[in-house]
């Protein structure tokens, strides 16, 4: 069996999985994450909510470009991951700066620090 | 098959994320994130989409996750933290919001239900393609996004320094400082 | 040739500069004498100038100094054209203006604003010199603005009462309409014959097809800045209030040249006018009517620098009457006669109104002959040449405009400049007999000043009165520029009936004078010729009152109110949403969460409505 068979095989299989399953899946774990969000106080819990529709969002990319057969999807992925690592590395910065000060990981207590 | 394993591997992401977001303790929400995360890495692969299944594995649940453990672990959260999580994860507290983002779910299903998905060729895209695209199509972005990791890098650096050396300098200075002016004072 | 040009005009802007910056150069106030003499002294060269001008060089001649605009067609040069008509205009600027800067030197002295009199007054003359010696219709116009400021400036000179600001206002508000129906014309015959250059659309108007109706259209606008500069009917009444001003200016600015700006205007232009009989016949009416309007109001005036106004008014409706006949040299011989015998008796007024101690009405006067024996003659000389008595120089350019109305226009306009004549005898008579004889009843008589003013008042006089008295034999040389219509002979008949006319008026007011009638009717008639025949009135309820409405109506400002509305709410709007930046995470994120939401159902539902 030669390579192009076996993509055909893939192909052949992959096809089971419709486009909009993917995506649904996708809106469905941001809106997790939406709600992670809105519900919680402490902010590492905000952060990991963050996490989550990150995440969600990079599934759509790699759903929408698998589906159409097109590298574009996985090169936005990569991009995706790379703001979520330099985000996460200042957010966790912040969060231990603002622990330090005032000993309390309330995110409503940060909203004083406006005035 | 696949579509089995695709929807329990969904199933598996879904509860896992819900479970994260509901939990009171922070350690186990990360333990549940990493278990979405994983669950999400398997789906890539199943669609078609090998690197991003291995990137999703090597770098969000390796690592990313990993930066969030050690910081949980510095913060040393205890049991009052969960009792106050407990306090705040009140019925009145999570009703309202959640039932804002389940309408705006629900508009996103119909969405998608009313646009028919149109039947393309899928086929794997292998790394190999990734690569080509990324170092060819998008060199550019690549770049930007360096320089993104690089401010994060330092800004980090920055941000998370203990201050401590440098405010003692800055005291000895200004003590210095004053008993100059005040020798100058008293000739 | 070039240079002497630009001298006439250049010295006394030169003048001015050095007046107007003095007081930045040395560091102190500029003396009396040193301004007299800056003032004097540059119009004088400027005269010398003009001197070597006509008497060496042979005219016209065409100075090009620089390129001022190029925006192809457009193109406007800084550039002087000299003929005889300007040779004429610019010795009477020079001339003139030099005797009565003479005479302003000691007139104005003692008075605070002595080096700001003289540096106006010289760039008065630096500004009417360029009008008159301006090739192109922009530059024309450049002179036209400043002379008019310099009027503004004059008028206003005495700043410190508001009646004297209130009259350079109202003189600045007239001629501007006329200025800008001037320039609107400008811009007109600019589209009609592709030039801006005088000579050259002048030139251009000879070339076959052009549009009859718009360049009758250029040159009733091109009149109506004239009449606006001339002070004739419906924008003559600036010129009585202008005499606020000190009355050297009043003979310079508004009696000897400035005023006559509108004449030379139309004279400059008059291949435009003679294209179009109904403007020609336009520019006829409109004089003939200004100077039955303006003599008639002369007769009753009690304020003797007001007579002269209106007698100035009335003779430049003379000389509108005349230009709209054709008789254009004739009208150009008696702007000149006028410049003498006018800036005389301003002079000759302000000399007196000076020795009565600064009294203005005929009644505080009377039988100042014996007190005043030199101010009479020379008041007696202007008097004379305004009636056009024989022999005088008013008597010669009288009787040509006379004749050219006689043989070009018809019957009436000539009775009426006729009874025009009867009326200029009148008030000539009244205002010298009034002031000089009658009953003494001013007998507080100031001493005279000292001898260098009077040497600096007196020789212009005598002067101005040896040039009224002899001017009638130096007809300027027109004959190059203008094919007048009166080719005819002069006739005995319109000679003697001018004459008569004049005669009759002297005799009529010598009777009235004698007689001293009051009745009731005569009173309200001499109120009513007093107003000046209640244009202001007029022009108070037609013009003045509404805007006065409208403003009162509008107090609050509608379209402010409105605008305050728009800030009003912005500012409300601001503050409501600046609470929704309330810093707090969780909120920030629920409305994000919602706006997405209700964006989305406002595409489905877009995209429902406009889909199949």
């Amino acid at each position: 069996m030669n390579a192009q068979a076996i993509a055909a095989q893939s192909a052949e299989s992959l096809q089971q999985i419709p486009l909009s399953h993917g995506l649904a899946l996708a809106a469905a774990l941001f809106c997790v994450g939406a709600v992670g969000m809105l519900i919680r106080r402490n902010i590492l819990f905000t952060l990991m909510s963050l996490e989550i529709c990150t995440n969600a969002v990079a599934l759509a990319f790699v759903a929408a470009g698998a589906h159409w057969g097109n590298p574009d999807g996985q090169v936005m992925y990569v991009f995706v991951v790379t703001l979520a690592a330099a985000e996460v590395a200042i957010a966790l910065a912040l969060v231990l700066l603002f622990y330090r000060r005032h000993h309390t990981l309330d995110i409503d207590q940060l909203a004083a620090m406006r005035d | 098959m696949e579509l089995v394993s695709f929807y329990i591997s969904a199933l598996i992401a879904l509860m896992a994320s819900l479970l994260a977001v509901i939990s009171r303790n922070a350690v186990h929400a990360l333990l549940m994130l990493i278990v979405s995360l994983l669950a999400v890495a398997c789906i890539f692969y199943q669609i078609g989409a090998p690197l991003a299944a291995a990137l999703q594995v090597i770098v969000y649940a390796g690592a990313i996750l990993v930066l969030m453990v050690f910081v949980i672990m510095m913060l040393n959260q205890g049991k009052a933290a969960v009792d106050q999580e407990t306090q705040w994860l009140a019925r009145e507290n999570w009703l309202a919001p959640a039932s804002l983002a389940g309408a705006l779910l629900v508009m996103m299903l119909y969405l998608l239900w009313d646009s028919a998905s149109r039947g393309a060729a899928a086929r794997s895209v292998s790394a190999a393609e990734v690569g080509l695209a990324m170092y060819s199509k998008y060199l550019l972005v690549v770049e930007l996004a360096s320089f993104v990791l690089l401010a994060g890098l330092v800004g980090a650096f920055h941000l998370a320094r203990r201050h401590t050396a440098d405010s003692a300098a800055s005291t000895n200075n200004a003590a210095s400082t004053e008993s100059v002016k005040s020798a100058r004072g008293v000739r | 040739m070039s240079a002497l040009t630009v001298l006439i005009a250049g010295f006394p802007l030169l003048g001015f500069l050095c007046l107007a910056c003095a007081p930045l150069l040395i560091r102190r106030p500029l003396s009396e004498s040193a301004s007299a003499i800056i003032g004097v002294g540059s119009v004088a060269l400027s005269a010398v100038a003009w001197a070597i001008l006509a008497t060496h060089h042979a005219s016209p001649a065409y100075v090009h100094l620089w390129q001022w605009v190029s925006l192809p067609p457009l193109r406007v040069d800084f550039a002087l054209y000299v003929d005889a008509l300007t040779i004429t205009m610019l010795g009477v600027i020079t001339g003139v203006g030099l005797l009565i800067h003479l005479f302003a030197a000691g007139y104005m002295r003692g008075d605070d604003g002595y080096r700001r009199f003289f540096a106006y007054l010289n760039l008065f003359v630096g500004a009417m010199a360029l009008l008159v010696m301006a090739d192109n219709l922009v530059l024309l116009y450049l002179g036209w603005e400043l002379v008019g400021l310099c009027s503004f400036l004059l008028i206003g000179f005495w700043y410190r009462n508001p009646e004297n600001a209130r009259a350079a206002g109202k003189a600045f508000l007239m001629t501007r309409i006329g200025d800008t129906a001037l320039l609107i014309g400008i811009i007109a015959l600019f589209w009609q014959t592709n030039t801006l250059g005088i000579q050259a659309a002048m030139a251009a108007l000879q070339d076959p097809g052009h549009n009859d109706r718009m360049l009758a259209i250029c040159a009733l606008l091109l009149l109506a800045g004239a009449v606006g500069k001339s002070a004739q009917i419906p924008l003559q009444t600036w010129l009585p209030d202008a005499m606020a001003g000190p009355t050297p200016v009043s003979a310079l600015i508004h009696a000897a040249t400035m005023v006559t700006a509108g004449v030379y205007l139309i004279a400059r232009c008059h291949a435009l006018f003679q294209s179009s009989a109904m403007a020609m016949q336009t520019v006829a009416i409109i004089g003939t009517a200004t100077l039955l309007v303006a003599g008639s109001s002369a007769l009753v005036q009690t304020d003797i620098k007001r007579v002269l106004a209106y007698s100035t008014i009335s003779q430049l409706g003379y000389m509108f009457a005349a230009l709209g006949a054709g008789a254009f040299s004739a009208a150009i011989f008696h702007l000149v006669t006028h410049a003498f015998f006018k800036a005389l008796l301003f002079l000759a007024a302000g000399a007196t109104i000076l020795r009565v101690r600064h009294k203005q009405s005929l009644d505080a006067m009377g039988g100042l002959a014996r007190r005043l024996p030199f101010l009479c003659a020379c008041f007696g000389v202007g008097c004379a040449n305004l009636a056009a008595l024989p022999l005088t120089a008013g008597y010669f350019s009288k009787e040509h405009l006379l004749l050219a109305i006689w043989h070009n226009q018809p019957p009436w306009l000539w009775w009426c400049a006729l009874i025009g004549a009867a009326i200029t005898g009148m008030y000539s008579f009244r205002i010298f007999y009034r002031i000089f004889f009658g009953p003494v009843k001013a007998n507080d008589i100031s001493r005279l000043p000292p001898a260098a003013t009077r040497w600096q008042m007196g020789v212009p006089l005598v002067a101005l009165g040896l040039l009224a008295l002899a001017g009638g034999w130096i007809a300027p040389p027109l004959e190059s520029i203008f094919v007048d219509a009166h080719a005819e002979p002069a006739s005995l008949v319109v000679g003697i009936a001018g004459t008569l006319a004049t005669l009759l008026g002297i005799a009529l007011c010598w009777w009235f004078l004698a007689r001293r009638p009051g009745s009731q009717a005569l009173g309200l008639c001499r109120e009513f010729l007093r107003q000046g025949w209640g244009f202001d009135a007029l022009y108070q309820r037609l013009f003045v009152r509404p805007v006065l409405w409208i403003s009162r109506v509008n107090r609050g400002d509608i379209v402010t109110q409105i605008y305050r509305g728009i800030s009003a709410l912005s500012l409300g709007a601001n503050q409501f949403l600046s609470r929704a930046q309330n810093g707090t995470l969780r909120w920030y994120m629920a409305t994000l969460l919602a706006a997405t939401l209700l964006l989305l159902l406002v595409v489905h539902a877009l995209a429902r409505v406009s889909g199949p």
